[in-house]
């Protein structure tokens, strides 16, 4: 772990003033909701966000520790003490810029990351049968204060080099990326192919987990770095790799995503009213369908399926449970235990009322004479022997079918890498799954000046992930354009 | 933004565009289409591109007025901006000397016909069009098309001028007559359905540009989905254009009836 600034005397007087032992007994904080009733009818922020009385009380409990396991969960390598003693001294603009030293999107991660899986996991706490620190609520609650402050910092960046740098997608990959390039002085433009900037947080991500008000601040924060936008333009298609060289980039980090729907493939899923999550999440979030100005339509369904058991199914559901379903349902293969989706975003679809049909598999849709969805087949599974993953695997129950009544059926399976990027780079080496293959430790292609990060590698991961991978390659980018200017 | 140039009334309800996309001009291919996005408000809506000129960095845009989408558009004037605009998007036409050539096409069809007419002639073919429309008023880019074209055959339902009767009547006449080696349909999904079925019956290869639901326009979403050959493809990405005889239209005509109730 390199310098986390441990030693200064302010943090050794926190240690000092307040014993380990107190601050173990302080429980864990709880997140401010809206009430379950009132919120599944509208598109409010569900998590209301910590009040700083919350706040402060709550980095009471992190114990400052000599070796912060929690950073080692952290693909960002966010200096989490730091940040957090910060709070606790109410230095919140202080660890709204600790946070930024490692994080381009603080206020989302915040939101977003599965902090159960990764910082939270690692924390002491856990070792003590105590409950971790929360430190997702802490970092969303140090980056809203310094929103609504309205003084937002910028970081410090490096001396401009005039190296020009494209990015090629605007997702959390992208924008991570472009973040620490900005910072080491490149000059970086970023090449979106939608109207908006944000990928997966604009299109996926649904407002009433994460608004796009607050991904629309970080990004005016990387311009005000100096990082440009140019939206509806198709690295490969509006302009060509060439064109890129002719101009002078001299690197390319491609963060493409992996925007490409899975479907079935079983009888009747071209029928009207079977979409993927994708084609729904993104009627909504990115062309307001749910809004009476938008000119954008989308199905009202009232027994809504939605096929999948990951986060997107759930973003899906709670959609359609907002959007007036009297039913929505979740189809999903394996049992709760086996769902990828979040807990917290499975209790949350639950307190709105959402469905759960564990075990079950749709094999077929039916139509009606318009050719619109009107009934699934179901059919039922058990849990058998574990697979390679470890977990158990769903088995067909022999002639265990059931009928159900849908008007509308979203498929939340996965997605796959977007072809249209690598089909449009000559030598770009491809996997059979189509993720661009890179070096594991640099993310460098086979094509030297080119790097790729995020879903475009991973297929279907996190958004913490993908900025992970966007500060590795900016890092490894930044190594090798310097190594070669000596 | 992206600047309207020109504007050109063709027809009582379509209008054509001058729109500024250097570019879009520089990289587009005959066969490739743009999204189009009017107001913050507005949906996004694919457009086959009609012609492009690289000099003035200028493409072409042919709209006809169905729905609210589409009025917005027609409603812009010289001057005024499209909000978002991006392109050229799906795969370009495949053009090669196939000999005999028949491209058929319906009403506002005929705009992105345009430049597959234009680069099959430059490609060395004998091309016969079909122009087809309800009637006289609503032929569009007559005299465009007649300059790539070696025949021109015209097709009215009300016989007000050329001849009376459908596209395919049109291009039945041209199987009659003389051997066709290809036949390219643009057009209203069910005119290419019986362009289709008349051409499977003489078996003729025959390749359609398909017009369905788009949201993104970049493969990420499936909107657009048809069945071709028995598998599901992405028209944005992998089309427009198919082996007509492979595409399940009567499918592709239930989906593009979904939203009717929402229009």
């Amino acid at each position: 772990m390199n310098n986390i600034e441990r030693n200064e005397s302010w943090r050794e007087e926190l240690r000092k003033n307040f014993k380990n032992k107190d601050r173990v007994a302080i429980p864990r904080v709880k997140m401010p909701e809206l009430d379950a009733e009132y919120r599944s009818r509208n598109y409010e922020e569900v998590n209301q966000g910590l009040s700083l009385e919350q706040a402060l009380q709550e980095s009471k409990r992190c114990l400052d520790c000599p070796t912060p396991t929690c950073m080692q969960g952290c693909p960002v390598g966010v200096n989490i003490p730091k940040f957090i003693k910060n709070i606790e001294r109410n230095e919140i603009l202080a660890a709204a810029g600790t946070l930024k030293e490692t994080s381009a999107l603080p206020a989302v991660c915040g939101r977003v990351c599965p902090q159960e899986k990764q910082c939270e996991s690692l924390c002491i706490h856990l070792k003590m049968k105590s409950e971790a620190v929360a430190i997702g609520y802490l970092e969303r609650f140090a980056a809203d204060y310094e929103r609504e402050s309205g003084s937002i910092s910028i970081p410090s960046l490096a001396e401009s080099n005039d190296i020009q740098i494209a990015v090629v997608g605007s997702g959390p990959a992208g924008l991570s990326f472009a973040g620490d390039m900005a910072k080491f002085g490149y000059d970086v433009t970023v090449f979106e192919a939608l109207h908006e900037i944000g990928g997966v947080l604009k299109y996926g991500i649904p407002e009433f987990r994460l608004p796009n008000d607050i991904v629309d601040v970080e990004i005016d924060n990387l311009k005000n770095m100096g990082v440009k936008f140019i939206t509806n333009c198709i690295v490969g298609k509006t302009i060509s790799q060439e064109d890129l060289h002719t101009e002078g980039f001299q690197g390319i980090f491609i963060a493409g995503g992996a925007g490409l729907p899975n479907f079935m493939n079983i009888p009747g899923e071209n029928l009207a009213g079977v979409l993927s999550s994708n084609e729904y999440l993104t009627r909504v979030n990115l062309m307001g369908a749910n809004r009476p100005d938008s000119d954008t339509p989308v199905f009202f369904g009232k027994n809504v399926a939605i096929i999948g058991g990951g986060n997107t199914a759930m973003d899906s559901v709670r959609t359609a449970r907002r959007l007036g379903a009297e039913k929505a349902m979740i189809i999903y293969r394996r049992s709760k235990e086996e769902m990828p989706a979040r807990l917290e975003e499975v209790k949350h679809a639950k307190e709105e009322g959402v469905i759960f049909m564990n075990l079950y598999n749709p094999i077929q849709y039916i139509g009606d004479e318009k050719g619109r969805v009107k009934q699934m087949v179901l059919q039922k599974m058990e849990l058998g022997e574990p697979d390679a993953s470890g977990r158990r695997r769903p088995v067909e129950i022999p002639g265990a079918t059931e009928t159900v009544d849908v008007d509308m059926v979203v498929v939340a399976i996965g997605v796959s890498p977007n072809p249209l990027i690598p089909a449009n780079f000559s030598g770009l080496n491809v996997s059979k799954w189509g993720t661009i293959i890179v070096n594991q430790d640099t993310l460098q292609t086979d094509l030297p000046e080119i790097y790729a990060g995020g879903d475009i590698v991973r297929g279907g991961a996190t958004v913490i992930l993908a900025m992970g991978d966007g500060r590795k390659a900016a890092a490894a980018m930044h190594a090798r354009l310097n190594s070669e200017k000596i | 933004m992206n600047k309207i140039i020109k504007k050109e009334i063709l027809s009582e309800n379509v209008v054509q565009l001058e729109v500024e996309a250097p570019l879009i001009a520089k990289a587009r291919k005959a066969g490739h289409f743009v999204m189009i996005k009017v107001g913050k408000s507005g949906e996004r809506i694919p457009l086959t591109i009609a012609n492009a000129d690289i000099q003035s960095g200028t493409i072409t845009l042919v709209i006809q007025k169905v729905g609210i989408s589409t009025k917005k558009i027609c409603a812009l004037n010289e001057g005024e901006y499209i909000t978002d605009l991006l392109g050229p998007l799906g795969k370009a036409t495949h053009i090669e000397k196939f000999g005999t050539v028949v491209c058929a096409c319906g009403g506002v069809g005929t705009a992105p016909m345009l430049p597959i007419v234009e680069a099959m002639k430059k490609a060395g073919n004998q091309v016969i069009t079909v122009l087809a429309a309800r009637t006289k008023e609503l032929i569009i880019l007559e005299q465009e098309i007649r300059r790539f074209s070696d025949e021109v055959i015209i097709m009215t339902d009300d016989g007000s001028y050329g001849n009376k009767g459908l596209v395919t009547n049109g291009i039945e006449e041209v199987i009659q007559r003389e051997n066709v080696d290809l036949c390219v349909t643009i057009g209203p999904a069910v005119m290419m359905k019986f362009v289709s079925l008349l051409t499977k019956k003489y078996n003729i290869p025959t390749v359609a540009s398909l017009n369905t639901i788009m949201v993104d326009g970049t493969g990420m979403c499936g909107a657009c989905r048809v069945t071709v050959g028995g598998k599901t493809q992405f028209v944005c990405v992998d089309g427009p254009e198919f082996d007509a005889h492979q595409v399940d239209f009567d499918e592709m005509l239930m989906r593009l009836n979904a939203y009717k109730d929402y229009e």
